[in-house]
């Protein structure tokens, strides 16, 4: 499959996104922030990085720029668009997915890997794996406590539209093992249509052995729609 | 004012003003003093130091950009890739304004790299500060800086996208009052892509590209050559302000602007002395002269003089040169990534950098004479009166007459001097970039490279700096460092291409502190020569001292080198267990003279260290190179600061390591402490299969290299017999020291 890797100024995960799904064996361009189209077959990376210098708040100008409305109409076709990081935040200043991040509770910018629990494999991007499963996947930001209000995150819930939550090594979701103070542990949510995932941690940064483990595949694999090989 | 009084007040002295004036022909402006006080400063000039730096050996068959002739020197990796590295220092801008001091170091050695034609493609920084678990105000503002200046690292690395990969960070009375702060960057390019800072063609014209001019940092490289005083918070306006997304924004236009076939022919970045820096460089190097008009320079404040836009040192600002008829595809490139492009001016035959201002000449100066001209002083050297007293060193009467080797490792594993780094390298992303292989904290720092034709080439790099060994023996202090991060290299399987140096010291007009400058260029001079290792240019920061005295001499030093074909890497820290231990190398300890030992348990700094065996140093890091081949190579970490002790210890200290069984020799008058503690060079611990130990063993045999077993790796205990000295820790509770001591120190 295709993806289009959008490229917005400062941004700085889009060469690594480029260079992990074609490790997975897919396609992939840069499409710079100014251009305005999308194709209807190809999905949609908005990569990690500070775009805009992340000033004013995190993704806040990002969303004006005028691709986002063919991201957009992309999302609403049922393209698969994946924001990681910075993206993430860019999808919530959108509107593409509900809530917002805010600064890490201990104030520090976090580097790190981090333990995901897999919270249901009912999405493209997690259909590589079972409830439960634990992922070696890492962090790498200063704004990714992801906050909500008590109804809407009632909703992600409900509708089982987390995907990702911070646990243990054992994979326990417990407080200790939350980086950055985010509500229920939330690392990575879909919307409705289960299309789009924002997430934090850089599942990228973990397609090779090299770069320190394999468990982030998976969740570029499915999103290339390509289902898990028994 | 008469223009001999400001040339005064500006720090010129009397025999440099008499200089300019003859030079000139004429009675200098206060625009042109003001270029000459910048350009003539230590910081740009190296006038008190240039003739030591001629000292390092600076060629060599991986050198494609030497010392001195570009922003930073270039070597050779192999398939047609090539390095570009640097380390700089922001010391006197950290010290009063620690967080913009710190990102505009970062900001600043960026430029140093992509103004080279190179993608930058990691940071490394040598941080130094007082004792962060000071008591009272002392501690308080330690631990202000710390914060500051990790911050300010923090922020401008990640934002700009390159990882910041390893490093140091030492805490020592001795930097209180006055703090290092040494940035490194290494970039990645090919052969054909490295860029020259020359003005050449006459007609070609003259752009400023990036952030626009303000009045921040006005004078900064005069400022960084002063000592810090009570008064220097008054110079915080001589600290520049850092923006790193326009950083980032400017070096991924000029690597755009780079790829145009034939379309630049120079290009310089602006940092210290700013707008009359890169003219003067340029046109200098070129052999030509540049005429420039400020009206056109964009500027982000109103009514700005002359003076102050040509001493400006505002951050993420380039001067570029491009053929005549392309300016277009320059302003083009720009427009895209949102940034000014303006055509300040153009390169003529004169010879001079001639300045206008609303069409009137405000400056004209011979470009040689501000650039390559700076008086060249013989500044006195004498060695220092308390330097026998000082390397003096009677054990019997610092150690107990019986050892407390337990407490002793415990107190060290709970000193902030030695605690794990992880507080520090977690703020920084150190993974953007898919090349950072293994984590910071090793003793050198692995990433992997794209090649031009496809496949990757591994580089592995490492800062190194010791100010204790240096205060004590500045020779074999430097020497020792040199052998010490190429010892770090070779743990990585690496064989060395070449170094970039950092001199940090005190006031050179103090013949004390001169001869400390100049030891230490020898000593590291030696050391280079004989591990065939070119010095590709680097830093020299004089003045640091404060009210409480100069900081120890300080010489940095960052190595790069290349990954041989076939090494595997390994990690520092042991696995699961059932490992066999070796020491390769020397059996000496060296003794405790300058040891962290010493300074932390004891609290004296007191005596030598022993001096260094640069031949069989050199056998050891290609037998270590060799050893790295094997199969059944576990783990592998160098003995340096702490001994072998806190090495061993550091081996346990892996998130799932096993504890050590260990017996080590203690020689005859020995004292066991000397044998544990001890930092003399030459030692290696690796940690093989059972079935892999005579291999080594053979290979050590043929390279001349000792090669002992001293134990077993396994459990949950680190034991050590050592003489009279049997001891055991649980290594989960050296560990828990080992982990919280830095966070504990600087967040309460």
């Amino acid at each position: 499959m295709r993806f289009a890797v959008i490229q917005f100024p400062g941004s700085n995960c889009d060469q690594d996104c480029v260079h992990a799904l074609q490790v997975l064996g897919q396609e992939a361009r840069l499409v710079w922030h100014q251009e305005t189209k999308i194709d209807p077959e190809e999905g949609v990376i908005l990569p990690g990085g500070f775009s805009y210098g992340d000033y004013l708040r995190c993704g806040a100008i990002a969303r004006f720029s005028p691709i986002m409305p063919a991201v957009k109409a992309a999302a609403e076709r049922g393209q698969v668009v994946v924001g990681i990081c910075n993206g993430f935040q860019i999808l919530c200043e959108a509107g593409l997915l509900p809530g917002a991040l805010t600064r890490n509770e201990g104030l520090h910018f976090r580097c790190e890997k981090a333990y995901l629990r897999v919270e249901t494999p009912a999405s493209p991007f997690t259909s590589h794996y079972v409830t439960g499963e634990t992922l070696t996947i890492p962090i790498a930001h200063g704004e990714g406590c992801y906050r909500a209000s008590p109804e809407i995150l009632q909703e992600l819930e409900a509708q089982q539209r987390v995907l990702f939550r911070y646990c243990n090594a054992e994979g326990q979701v417990v407080p200790e093992a939350n980086p950055n103070g985010s509500s229920h542990n939330i690392a990575g949510i879909c919307n409705a249509q289960r299309n789009v995932l924002g997430m934090m941690p850089h599942p990228e940064r973990c397609c090779e052995v090299e770069m320190g483990g394999t468990d982030g595949r998976g969740i570029l694999l499915g999103a290339a729609g390509i289902g898990r090989k028994i | 004012m008469k223009a001999k009084e400001f040339a005064l007040k500006l720090g010129l002295t009397e025999q440099e003003y008499g200089t300019i004036e003859k030079g000139l022909g004429r009675e200098p402006n206060e625009n042109e003093l003001g270029m000459f006080s910048v350009m003539w400063s230590e910081h740009c000039s190296y006038k008190n130091t240039r003739r030591e730096l001629r000292k390092f050996p600076t060629t060599g068959p991986a050198v494609l950009v030497k010392a001195g002739e570009e922003n930073a020197g270039v070597v050779d990796a192999g398939d047609g890739l090539a390095l570009a590295y640097k380390i700089e220092s922001h010391n006197h801008p950290s010290a009063v304004e620690p967080f913009q001091g710190a990102a505009t170091g970062v900001g600043g050695i960026l430029r140093d790299i992509f103004t080279m034609g190179a993608r930058p493609v990691a940071f490394m920084d040598s941080l130094r500060f007082g004792r962060p678990e000071a008591k009272g105000e002392a501690g308080k503002r330690t631990r202000s800086l710390i914060h500051g200046v990790v911050s300010g690292i923090s922020h401008y690395g990640n934002c700009v996208g390159v990882p910041t990969v390893g490093g140091e960070l030492v805490f020592d009375p001795a930097y209180e009052g006055n703090p290092l702060v040494n940035v490194f960057c290494l970039g990645t390019l090919r052969h054909d892509q490295i860029r020259r800072g020359a003005a050449k063609g006459v007609g070609n014209p003259v752009f400023y590209v990036g952030a626009k001019t303000g009045r921040d940092g006005l004078a900064g490289a005069a400022f960084a050559s002063r000592d810090l005083t009570e008064e220097s918070k008054a110079d915080r306006p001589a600290v520049q302000v850092g923006d790193p997304f326009v950083g980032k924004l400017l070096f991924e236009a000029c690597l755009d602007l780079y790829a145009r076939p034939d379309l630049v022919v120079g290009v310089q970045d602006m940092g210290a002395a700013g707008l009359t820096c890169s003219t003067c460089e340029t046109a200098s190097r070129g052999g030509s002269g540049i005429e420039i008009e400020l009206d056109r320079v964009p500027q982000r404040e109103t009514g700005m003089t002359p003076y102050e836009i040509l001493l400006s040192e505002s951050q993420e600002r380039m001067l570029i040169i491009v053929h005549k008829g392309r300016e277009k595809e320059l302003k083009e490139i720009f427009a895209k990534w949102g940034l000014d492009a303006a055509e300040i001016g153009y390169v003529t035959e004169t010879g001079k950098v001639v300045v206008k201002a609303g069409g009137k000449v405000v400056a004209a100066v011979p470009a040689r004479l501000l650039a390559d001209d700076a008086p060249v002083y013989e500044r006195e050297a004498k060695v220092p009166a308390q330097l026998a007293e000082k390397q003096k060193l009677d054990l019997k009467k610092i150690l107990p007459d019986q050892p407390k080797v337990k407490e002793d490792l415990l107190k060290l594993a709970a000193s902030p001097a030695t605690g794990s780094r992880r507080w520090v390298w977690n703020q920084y992303d150190h993974m953007v970039g898919l090349r950072t292989v293994g984590k910071p904290g090793s003793d050198a720092a692995v990433l992997r490279i794209e090649k031009p034709g496809g496949g990757w080439v591994h580089v592995a790099m490492t800062l190194d700096g010791n100010g204790r060994w240096c205060a004590q023996d500045p020779r074999e202090g430097s020497k020792a460092l040199v052998a010490e991060a190429c010892r770090n290299l070779a743990c990585a399987g690496a064989v060395p291409l070449g170094l970039t140096d950092n001199l940090n010291y005190g006031n050179p007009h103090d013949p004390e502190i001169f001869w400390q400058l100049r030891e230490g260029v020898e000593g590291m001079a030696d050391a280079c020569r004989f591990f065939d290792l070119p010095v590709t240019g680097g830093n020299v920061s004089l003045y640091n001292q404060s009210p409480a005295g100069p900081i120890h001499p300080t010489p940095v030093v960052g190595v790069v080198g290349k990954v041989e074909d076939g090494v595997r890497l390994v990690p520092g820290v042991f696995g699961k267990g059932g490992g066999v231990i070796l020491l390769l190398g020397t059996q000496d300890s060296g003794g405790l003279g300058a040891s962290l030992y010493l300074q932390e348990i004891h609290g004296v700094l007191a005596g030598k260290l022993g001096k260094v065996d640069l031949a069989t140093e050199k056998k050891l890091h290609v037998l270590m190179r060799g050893v790295l081949k094997l199969t059944g190579v576990r783990s592998v970490h160098d003995v340096g600061e702490g001994g072998i002790l806190w090495a061993l210890a550091e081996m346990t200290f892996g998130e799932d390591s096993a504890g050590a069984e260990v017996a080590l020799a203690c020689s005859q008058g020995e004292r066991p402490e000397e044998a544990l503690f001890g930092e003399g060079a030459g030692r290696i611990l690796v940690e093989v299969e059972e079935e892999t130990v005579t291999t080594v063993e053979q290979l050590a045999k043929e390279a001349g290299v000792g090669c002992h077993q001293i134990g077993k790796s396994g459990g949950a205990d680190l034991q050590i017999t050592c003489g009279s000295v049997k001891e055991r820790w649980g290594a989960r509770e050296l560990r828990k020291l080992f982990t919280e001591s830095l966070p504990k120190a600087l967040e309460g």
